[in-house]
Order: structure tokens, then C-alpha cells, then sequence
């Protein structure tokens, strides 16, 4: 089909979303809040280097570390995914290809944290 | 998907080579990429073997000498010759510039000058301009004011004033946006480094009372949030500008306002 739109109406387009501050700010945040919490995985997981499987679990039952690795996993998987949705929207051109393939990437991170928290939910409350 | 090669079409072939007048002994390769609406040929880079000892110390002295005395059909945009006006902004030895303030000594080897990246190109080292101009116009750059005019000028206070510093020497040639990958990728939609420090030069300035329209206006997933802090923008600005940071104002104002 020609495009003969003026390059005016071209760029006006549908007009502004009103939206996207939300989605910049929370890369942000995530990316922030997953500093120390990567750190402080790094080193939980080299301590525990040679222990046996009982102390691994123990570790993993106890309180902070349950709750810092549920953090860790919640903002991994929240930041991953907003990182994918810009990659997707900057070069996936086909319209139907871009939206599944946002699904996709959405779909995937919800499952695995969730799959991954209640894991440690199961093992925390001695499942 | 986002194209990566360049089609059919736009395939570059060797050119012609024209070869310096007899009795020159400082020659200096200019390598220009060509392309004719008219003929339906692919686009070609030529050869001109420029006498150096008598042409100006300027890449456009150089291709304003070889449309005088060696090809006349070469074309290219120029006004001003001295970084003012922003027509000759073109790509020489690999980075945005312009043709009239960057001298032939800082390249090394031949000197390749090709017209500003991933535009449409209406001649040679033409570039359609039309969409950025419409992205421009797109964020109205005037002054506007609800306030009854006042019968003097609309005071500023130095401070104030120099916010508009790095803002409104921006003379518009585009060498940012046509250096950047989300302008490349996106550019129906992403307004470009270009656009957008201009866009931030009205919202910096105090006298203007359209703020909030004017960020609303910007809010958007694709017009400003394309932005991936590449700074190609201002790598490669010939003003030495910093679009990039111009950018990311308005990003922090777009979160000041939550």
C-alpha cells in the first residue's frame, strides 16, 4: 500500500503512549537492587562450596537467606524481562512476531520464578 | 526485522576513477559514493585524484574543486563554509560531520565521503531530509506562552539563561540522529538526538510555560524512550554538543513529575 500521509502525519502517528517512565525507572531500580543481591549470592554459593547436601538445605530453609534468594530471583527475572521487551522492540519489526514474542519472554520469566520460589517455599516450610 | 544489509538496489559498486590534471605532484584519493535517480544503476563510489597544491585545507574546499574542475554532475548540499548553516553534514572517513570545518590532514589515507547514514537518498550525497524535519516540527520549537506577552522583552535571569547554554547552538545538520542505532532501527517512530535536544531546549527554558504538554508529548515508549544512552550523538556532534545529556534530562524530569 503507498504511504502518501505528509511526513507530518507520519510522525504524529496515534500520538504519545502517556506511558514508558514506569518501564525506564523499574530497569533502573532492578538493575540497583540486584547489585548487592548478586554479591551477597556470589559469596553465600562459595561458602558453601564442599558442603553436603543437608547444609545446603538447611541454609536454604533458614530465614534470610529464603528471603534474600526469593529477592534475588524476583528481581533477576523482573529486570530480565524488561531488558528482552526493549531488545524485541527494537529490532523485531514484524508486528505479530514482536507481540509473541513479548508474550514469550513475559511468559517464560513468570513461570520460572515462580517455579524457582516456591521451590525454595517447599524446602523452606520443610515440604 | 531491523535490516542489516543493505538490498539489492543499494549494493555499492566501483565507480569511475578521474584522474588528476597532468603536472600535479600532490595528489590526495577522495572516494565518493554517487547515486543518480535518473540512471536506475546501484549506487558507485568514484575515484578523484585531487591536486593538493591548489585546494583549500577543507574536505568541501575539495569536493567544491572537483564539481569546478573535474565532474560537474557531483552533488552535494553547502551554504554557509564555515559550520553555521549545517547543509554540508555528511559522512567523511567513517563519522558524521561537516564537509566545511574538518580538515583533508585529519584523515589518514583516502578520503571517503559518503551522505548521512540509513537517510533516503535523493542524489549523491543528497539526503531526504523530510522526516526529521517533520519530527522537528512534531515538537512545535517555539516559545509558547499563555501569559499575555509582556511590552518589553520576557526577562530571564542569568542563571536561568545559562540552562540554554549547549541547547541552542544546535544547528541542525542531523549528524546525531543519523549516527545513531535506535534512530537506524526505529526512526518512524524514535524522534532522534536531534529532535529531542531540541525539545529539551524549550522545556529548559524559563520563559516557556508549555512544560507539561511538551513532556507528555514526549512520554512515549518509542519517541523518547529509545533512547539507549549509545552516545554516538554526541560523539560524533561537529558542535560538540551533548545530546545525550540533553536526553537524559528530560528523562529525569520525566520521573521528577510521578
Amino acid at each position: 500500500m503507498a504511504d502518501l500521509r505528509s511526513p507530518l502525519n507520519r510522525v504524529r502517528g496515534l500520538g504519545s503512549a502517556k506511558e514508558g517512565t514506569h518501564h525506564w525507572w523499574a530497569q533502573r531500580l532492578t538493575a540497583l537492587a540486584l547489585i548487592p543481591l548478586t554479591i551477597w549470592f556470589a559469596i553465600s554459593i562459595v561458602m558453601l562450596t564442599g558442603a553436603d547436601h543437608a547444609t545446603a538445605k538447611a541454609w536454604l530453609g533458614s530465614l534470610w537467606p529464603a528471603a534474600l534468594l526469593v529477592l534475588t530471583i524476583a528481581m533477576t527475572f523482573h529486570h530480565g524481562q524488561l531488558g528482552l521487551q526493549v531488545v524485541i522492540e527494537d529490532y523485531v519489526h514484524n508486528e505479530a512476531l514482536k507481540i509473541a514474542s513479548i508474550l514469550l519472554v513475559k511468559g517464560v520469566a513468570v513461570v520460572l520464578s515462580v517455579v524457582a520460589i516456591a521451590a525454595i517455599a517447599r524446602i523452606a516450610f520443610g515440604g | 526485522m531491523a535490516e542489516f544489509a543493505l538490498p539489492a538496489n543499494s549494493k555499492i559498486k566501483t565507480g569511475t576513477t578521474h584522474p588528476a590534471p597532468a603536472g600535479a605532484t600532490n595528489l590526495r584519493a577522495f572516494k565518493v559514493y554517487r547515486w543518480s535517480p535518473d540512471s536506475g544503476d546501484n549506487p558507485s563510489v568514484d575515484t578523484y585524484q585531487v591536486d593538493m597544491g591548489s585546494c583549500g585545507p577543507m574536505v568541501l574546499d575539495a569536493l567544491i574543486k572537483i564539481k569546478n574542475e573535474m565532474d560537474p554532475t557531483l552533488t552535494f548540499r553547502r551554504s554557509c563554509r564555515e559550520g553555521v548553516c549545517g547543509s554540508c553534514a555528511m559522512n567523511i572517513d567513517g563519522t558524521n560531520t561537516l564537509a566545511c570545518t574538518k580538515f583533508i590532514d585529519e584523515v589518514k589515507g583516502d578520503v571517503k565521503v559518503y551522505p548521512l547514514p540509513h537517510m533516503p537518498v535523493v542524489k549523491d550525497l543528497v539526503p531526504d531530509l523530510n522526516l526529521v524535519y517533520a519530527q522537528l516540527a512534531s515538537i512545535e520549537p517555539w516559545l509558547k506562552s499563555q501569559t499575555p506577552p509582556p511590552d518589553r522583552e520576557r526577562l530571564q535571569s542569568p542563571q536561568e539563561r545559562a540552562k540554554l547554554d549547549g541547547l541552542w547552538e544546535c544547528i541542525l545538520c542531523f549528524c546525531c540522529t543519523t549516527s545513531c542505532p535506535s534512530y537506524w532501527w526505529n526512526g518512524e517512530r524514535y524522534l532522534g538526538p536531534a529532535v529531542l535536544l531540541q525539545a529539551y531546549r524549550w522545556i529548559a527554558d524559563s520563559r516557556d510555560e508549555a512544560t507539561g504538554e511538551r513532556l507528555d508529548a514526549l512520554q512515549d515508549p518509542f519517541r523518547l524512550y529509545r533512547c539507549h544512552t549509545i552516545m554516538n550523538c554526541t560523539k560524533t556532534c561537529p558542535k560538540s554538543l551533548n545530546p545525550a545529556k540533553a536526553i537524559a534530562e528530560i528523562k529525569k524530569l520525566m520521573v521528577a513529575r510521578q
